[in-house]
């Protein structure tokens, strides 16, 4: 055991303060009965109420989700073609000019490629509305959806596709059926990521987004210029609670894999 | 009835189930593999056998249809297969890694093969089933790779390579991983299940003791070519080369100048002791460098001078007791030191020498091989 010391108890708690007080205080307000934000009247959960009514958030969270969904998921397919391609590759001229420019969007101010987007938008004369939200989110998400599945790849034993080849499959079934499977994870945590980040990107939406298309994060920060409605405080938990739940989950189901797996191999050493 | 031997590579009426035809195989500026002709017949076990680097993995990616020659022609029973991708030959291949599939079972990864071929769920699951029983799997059908231990993965790689029944089974240092033990109970199990299967089987080693006790035929190779070619006996007493008697099994080498009558040759090795004798087939002219190669079991050692052709004093060194065996190193008085293998045939508190002392060791006429290079 460490021994306590004050020191390392007041900077633990400056630091928590400093990131979960701001949310903490959305939270607690996000259950104040009265309709001024600043103001405690009682706890109540009319706002979640009030929210389940409002049609215009739940259409922009309805949009939000179906962007997030598909821009994932294209995202993911692209960005695991990118990686796989780039590791598989090999060595060749231009290789390191090829993965810089994979990497690069992922440095891009996001006002550079929400504007470009839209250029290109009404260049080719596509009107604006969820499809080129998806567009866009595909765009910029799908270079972080290539990194994480390329670290993965990267200590992939190339023998086993080999091996798969060797006992006639083809070279797509290699893909599918041993490759696929195993870099699972590192795709799913790709898809994740890419999904987190449309979820709450605002920048490139409000580039791309059409009048009949509102994402949530678009219809909170517009809301939220007409002054900080309870509403939005509900709202905001919710996403909190679901991140949350999210993360938690996602963290249980890969430690009781790993613990699992770790008495496996030992009751194999064993045998 | 006498049984027959063995020896495809004698009978030239035989046709070789694979042929190199002046292969090379360059990598950049790197050559691999350097004109290179080779047969290998139906049913043999046959060894590529060489320091690493040295082209013998190169040459079984070949095989297998993971590299294609530069130059040159692979045959597979009469057929090139030089442009055949590796999913459309009949030759599977065993790694050195294994390549188990992590996400599926032994017996899904047995039956990997055969489901690419598809064939109806019975036959896979018979033959699936004969595989285990083969190699002994069947009580962990339903265990990952990662639930197993070293012996027991390196026997699914083989039943999934064996599987599709393939014409060449390609062996990429098969028994690395495995501890001493059990890599000898491997090696006499394998030669066990190439004799069940008749399989011809090709194994990449640098074992040199792995690759006499499992091949019918071994190739030793240097920097991309075929050093020698030879049955295991052969290449053991009589190689062809310093390299080769040096790379297999231990060896002492002295360096003369050839005299040759008849069949006799008189070895000048030294300003100060006799010439030492030996018997050679090959014509060495006058004064011309040679190697005398004599290995360490051929040499006797003795306290009193015995009437051997080739009789030397000199001074123990060093003596290395390896249980069974004792290697001693006798320094002459020329400065060499001469390695004598003897069995240990009674305990080692009745052994007759010890450091420092003074003995006697000979050989005869016929048991040292002359090595023009």
């Amino acid at each position: 055991m460490r021994r306590f010391s004050w020191f390392n108890a007041t900077a633990l708690t400056l630091g928590f303060v400093f990131l979960y007080l701001p949310m903490v205080i959305l939270v607690i307000y996000s259950f104040n009965a009265s309709k001024l934000v600043t103001v405690w009247a009682g706890f109540s959960t009319r706002w979640y109420g009030e929210l389940m009514r409002n049609e215009a958030f739940l259409d922009a969270a309805l949009v939000t989700l179906k962007v997030g969904i598909v821009s994932s998921t294209l995202a993911t397919v692209l960005g695991t073609m990118g990686a796989y391609v780039m590791i598989r590759a090999g060595r060749f001229t231009g290789r390191t000019l090829f993965s810089g420019m994979i990497y690069a969007p992922l440095v891009m101010p996001e006002v550079i490629t929400g504007l470009s987007l839209l250029l290109l938008f009404i260049g080719i004369g596509l009107d604006r509305g969820i499809v080129t939200i998806i567009l866009a989110h595909t765009t910029f998400s799908m270079c972080y959806v290539s990194v994480v599945v390329s670290s993965r790849l990267v200590s992939f034993d190339r023998s086993l596709e080999e091996a798969a080849l060797d006992l006639g499959a083809s070279p797509f079934e290699a893909f599918r059926l041993v490759t696929l499977p195993i870099i699972a994870p590192a795709v799913i945590s790709g898809w994740l990521l890419a999904f987190t980040l449309s979820l709450d990107d605002l920048v490139i939406a409000s580039f791309t987004a059409g009048p009949s298309s509102t994402t949530l994060p678009i219809k909170i920060f517009s809301a939220v210029r007409l002054g900080v409605s309870p509403e939005i405080n509900a709202l905001s938990t919710i996403m909190i609670s679901i991140v949350t739940v999210g993360v938690i989950g996602a963290s249980l189901v890969s430690k009781r894999a790993a613990v699992k797996r770790q008495e496996e191999e030992r009751a194999a050493v064993r045998t | 009835m006498p049984q027959k031997v063995f020896a495809p590579w004698d009978d030239p009426q035989e046709k070789p189930l694979i042929q190199f035809k002046n292969v090379t195989k360059r990598f950049g500026s790197f050559t691999a593999i350097d004109n290179l002709n080779l047969d290998i017949f139906e049913r043999e076990f046959f060894a590529l056998l060489g320091p690493s680097g040295c082209g013998k993995t190169t040459l079984m990616r070949m095989l297998a249809g993971f590299e294609t020659p530069t130059e040159g022609t692979i045959q597979l029973s009469g057929k090139d297969i030089g442009g055949v991708p590796p999913n459309q030959r009949a030759v599977n291949m065993m790694f050195q890694s294994y390549a188990l599939f992590p996400h599926l079972s032994v017996w899904e990864n047995i039956a990997f093969g055969l489901k690419r071929e598809g064939k109806d769920k019975g036959a896979i699951e018979t033959r699936v089933s004969e595989m285990m029983r083969l190699t002994r799997l069947e009580k962990f059908r339903n265990r990952k790779p990662h639930q197993l231990s070293g012996g027991q993965r390196q026997r699914v790689a083989l039943a999934r390579s064996l599987a599709k029944a393939p014409k060449l089974l390609l062996l990429d240092e098969p028994l690395g991983a495995l501890d001493r033990k059990l890599r000898e109970e491997t090696q006499f199990e394998l030669m066990d299940i190439q004799e069940k299967t008749g399989t011809t089987f090709v194994i990449v080693t640098h074992d040199q003791e792995e690759a006499m006790t499992v091949a019918s035929r071994v190739a030793v190779m240097d920097e991309g070519k075929l050093v020698q070619v030879a049955t295991p006996d052969r290449i053991y007493e009589g190689p062809n080369s310093v390299y080769v008697a040096d790379f297999i099994g231990d060896v002492n080498i002295i360096e003369g100048r050839a005299h040759q009558t008849g069949d006799k040759v008189q070895v000048i090795w030294s300003e100060s002791e006799p010439p030492l004798m030996a018997t050679t087939q090959k014509n060495f002219s006058l004064d011309q460098k040679c190697y005398m190669a004599i290995r360490p079991e051929k040499v006797g050692i003795s306290a009193d001078r015995p009437t051997a052709a080739n009789a030397l004093k000199g001074k123990i060194l060093d003596i290395a007791y390896l249980g069974n065996i004792s290697t001693y190193h006798v320094e002459l008085p020329s400065g060499h030191v001469i390695k004598a293998q003897e069995a240990n045939t009674r305990r080692i508190a009745r052994r007759h020498f010890t450091w420092e002392d003074e003995v006697w060791i000979s050989w005869t006429d016929t048991a040292a091989v002359l090595l023009e290079q």
